[in-house]
């Protein structure tokens, strides 16, 4: 256990690196120009064929196709884990194809956030830990990491139990546990593979309501799904089929994004005075 | 300038690696202690080898130093010619006189007579048993005791009495001397006075008949002439001081023709040989240090089978290839140091517990436990390196999508 101090600027800082620099140069969260990837093979496999994307600061976006649609090629490509074939993908404004391989993984240690339906946590470690592993690798002290990661449990309103083992949870508890995780770091972008996909309807609802509200708080989140009735209900649909964006709704009407979107004017992340997405919540 | 400088890279501070690599020791604990324990064997092995050889060498200088190291013996060499250097009549008192000699006795060897248990036996039938003319003081300085019955006394000396060496009182087939009891020696009956215990320093006495040397002049026509004087320097420092004084002190006339010896330096020697059997304990704990080498490979590579989708998770939330190289590394490192510890342990225990046994000391030397710990450490680094090497090539895609 280190007794390092806290770094001194605020988190959001940490964790987005150049946030400010994003605000005032209306870059978006994720841009993605032209994008194809294909896998070798004979023939190869053609999963993305010439994508174009650009996600802003604060939307929630549902990405929805049937499977071997390209979904989540387009999802590996978004969370910088596999780089295309051809094309350029921007998280941040930052080209990822021209970042060495631990520069990339420093991105997503810092601006990129997880969300997986088979959960991915720890059963040896607690809740707490499991959150924390979230900024594990973006350079921060252990004590500073389980501070960072209660709040992100306050969140998801599971701060009561930090000390249970995932084991201990039910389905929807523990993917409320892999959601804290994906936010501790408050990162530019949240990647959500069918995050209600290994839970049953009721829970499902709940982490789709506990999505919209971190939505409403500000986060911006990509949500990848075979279900049609889920994208749905989210602002911005975008349909995806034999590796082509077919339709696309665009950034949501009424929101800040479509405002400016349409007066010409920078994607603009909103933040909080603190710099949280959103601290009233905690059931 | 661009963005890109702002990303530092970073290195996993120590008690994150520390908790990270601990993660499948903790997990799977029977597994991890079961792959460690071959290493634990090879090491143990290889510290009960060298521990047990090195208490032995020290119980056995204990021994020594106990009988004393300023033991000299003095004894008749080779002339110019090639026969017999007599050491003269004098030899014993002239030694006795040089400053820093606290004590001296000689034997002198009859080569004419032997020793018989009755006169029926054949003559040829020696046992290989010497008699010896000694003086009255010869056992504190050969550093033995009377076992039964009597040393030889003023008395005795002067009578066909003879006293027996250890070795020869076997040999004999004589176990209990009681009253009248006797031998054959050189054409007459001597009566036994009494056995004595082994002479470690100076073992030739046990394998010979004792006589008193007036016994021997007027019984065996012995002509006087010692063949061997033992004798104890006063300090152990000065014995290297007496020993250059020695040939000439004892035969003046032939200095050359004299033998002079340390017996403890012989015995030293020996202790430091060491046993033939130990390199072939050394090689089986090598075999099952190899063994154990190819058990921590073994479970790496299912470890990092069984754990894509930790692998997959860890890389998506921003490990490198090189923090999980360093994790698995380290998980296999720490594999083989807990088998070096516990084969540490139970080798010290081991030679702790023979040793206890044997009453000698117990003596680990620095190299044997130092080593092993060592040879464990670098065993799980060679045993780990191409399973992290494989966890840190899974690609992350591969590792979270194919579960």
């Amino acid at each position: 256990m280190t007794h390092t101090p806290p770094p001194t600027p605020d988190i959001t800082t940490v964790a987005t690196g150049d946030g400010a620099a994003i605000d005032s140069a209306g870059v978006p969260v994720l841009d993605i120009d032209c994008v194809t990837k294909s896998y070798p093979g004979e023939p190869p496999v053609q999963a993305l064929r010439e994508v174009n994307l650009t996600i802003g600061a604060g939307e929630l976006v549902g990405i929805v196709g049937p499977s071997g649609s390209g979904k989540t090629t387009l999802l590996q490509l978004m969370g910088t884990l596999d780089r295309p074939t051809s094309g350029r993908v921007r998280i941040t404004g930052l080209d990822v194809a021209t970042m060495a391989d631990e520069d990339v993984a420093y991105l997503r240690a810092t601006r990129i956030g997880f969300i997986f339906q088979q959960f991915f946590l720890a059963e040896h470690a607690t809740v707490l830990d499991n959150v924390a592993d979230g900024l594990l690798y973006a350079g921060i002290s252990l004590k500073y990491r389980r501070e960072r990661a209660l709040d992100a449990l306050e969140l998801v309103g599971l701060a009561e139990r930090p000390h249970a083992r995932p084991t201990q949870l039910s389905g929807g508890q523990r993917q409320r546990v892999a959601i804290a995780r994906a936010l501790v770091g408050e990162p530019a972008i949240v990647l959500a593979d069918e995050p209600t996909g290994n839970l049953d309807q009721a829970t499902g609802e709940s982490i789709l309501a506990l999505i919209d509200r971190l939505h409403q708080a500000g986060s911006t989140i990509v949500l990848i799904t075979h279900d049609h009735a889920i994208a749905e209900r989210t602002p911005r649909r975008i349909e995806i089929l034999d590796g082509h964006i077919v339709a696309d709704s665009g950034p949501a009407v009424g929101t800040e994004t479509r405002r400016r979107a349409l007066a010409g004017q920078p994607i603009h992340k909103p933040q909080t005075a603190s710099g949280a997405p959103v601290s009233e919540e905690s059931s | 300038m661009t963005a890109t400088d702002t990303l530092s890279r970073r290195r996993l501070q120590l008690p994150d690696l520390a908790r990270l690599s601990t993660v499948g020791l903790r997990t799977r604990r029977l597994r991890a202690g079961l792959s460690a324990l071959g290493i634990a064997i090879g090491v143990a092995a290889i510290v009960a080898v060298l521990g047990l050889s090195a208490s032995s060498q020290a119980g056995l200088l204990a021994e020594i130093n106990q009988l004393g190291t300023n033991l000299l013996t003095v004894s008749n060499g080779q002339s110019f010619t090639g026969g017999t250097a007599e050491l003269p009549i004098t030899a014993t008192g002239m030694i006795s006189r040089i400053s820093g000699v606290q004590q001296a006795q000689s034997t002198g060897a009859l080569s004419g007579a032997n020793a018989f248990r009755t006169p029926y036996i054949p003559s040829v039938d020696t046992n290989g048993l010497t008699v010896q003319a000694v003086s009255l003081n010869l056992l504190p300085v050969v550093a033995t005791t009377v076992a039964q019955g009597h040393y030889l006394n003023t008395a005795t000396a002067q009578e066909p009495v003879a006293v027996l060496g250890a070795a020869a009182a076997q040999l004999l087939g004589i176990d209990h001397v009681y009253t009248g009891e006797r031998i054959w020696v050189g054409g007459q009956w001597f009566y036994i006075a009494g056995v004595l215990k082994p002479a470690v320093l100076a073992s030739v006495i046990d394998s010979t008949i004792l006589i008193g040397y007036p016994a021997a002049e007027k019984y065996l026509g012995f002509d006087g002439h010692p063949s061997t004087i033992y004798l104890r320097a006063a300090q152990t420092d000065r014995v290297n001081a007496v020993d250059n004084l020695l040939a000439a002190t004892a035969n003046p006339e032939n200095p050359s023709g004299v033998t002079v010896s340390q017996p403890s330096s012989a015995l030293v020697a020996q202790a430091d040989a060491k046993s033939a059997l130990n390199g072939l304990f050394l090689g089986l704990g090598a075999v099952a240090l190899l063994v154990g080498a190819v058990g921590v490979a073994n479970i790496m590579i299912i470890s990092v089978l069984e754990r894509r989708s930790e692998i997959g998770l860890r890389r998506a939330l921003g490990a490198t290839k090189s923090h999980i190289r360093t994790q698995f590394l380290c998980e296999a490192i720490l594999l083989g140091l807990l088998g070096g510890v516990v084969g540490v342990a139970l080798g010290v225990t081991a030679t702790a517990v023979y040793a206890h046994t044997k009453h000698w000391a117990t003596v680990i030397p620095t190299e044997a436990w130092a080593g092993g710990i060592a040879a464990s450490i670098i065993i799980g680094a060679v045993a780990g390196l191409i399973p992290a090497l494989r966890a840190a090539r899974l690609s992350p895609t591969q590792a979270l999508w194919s579960v």
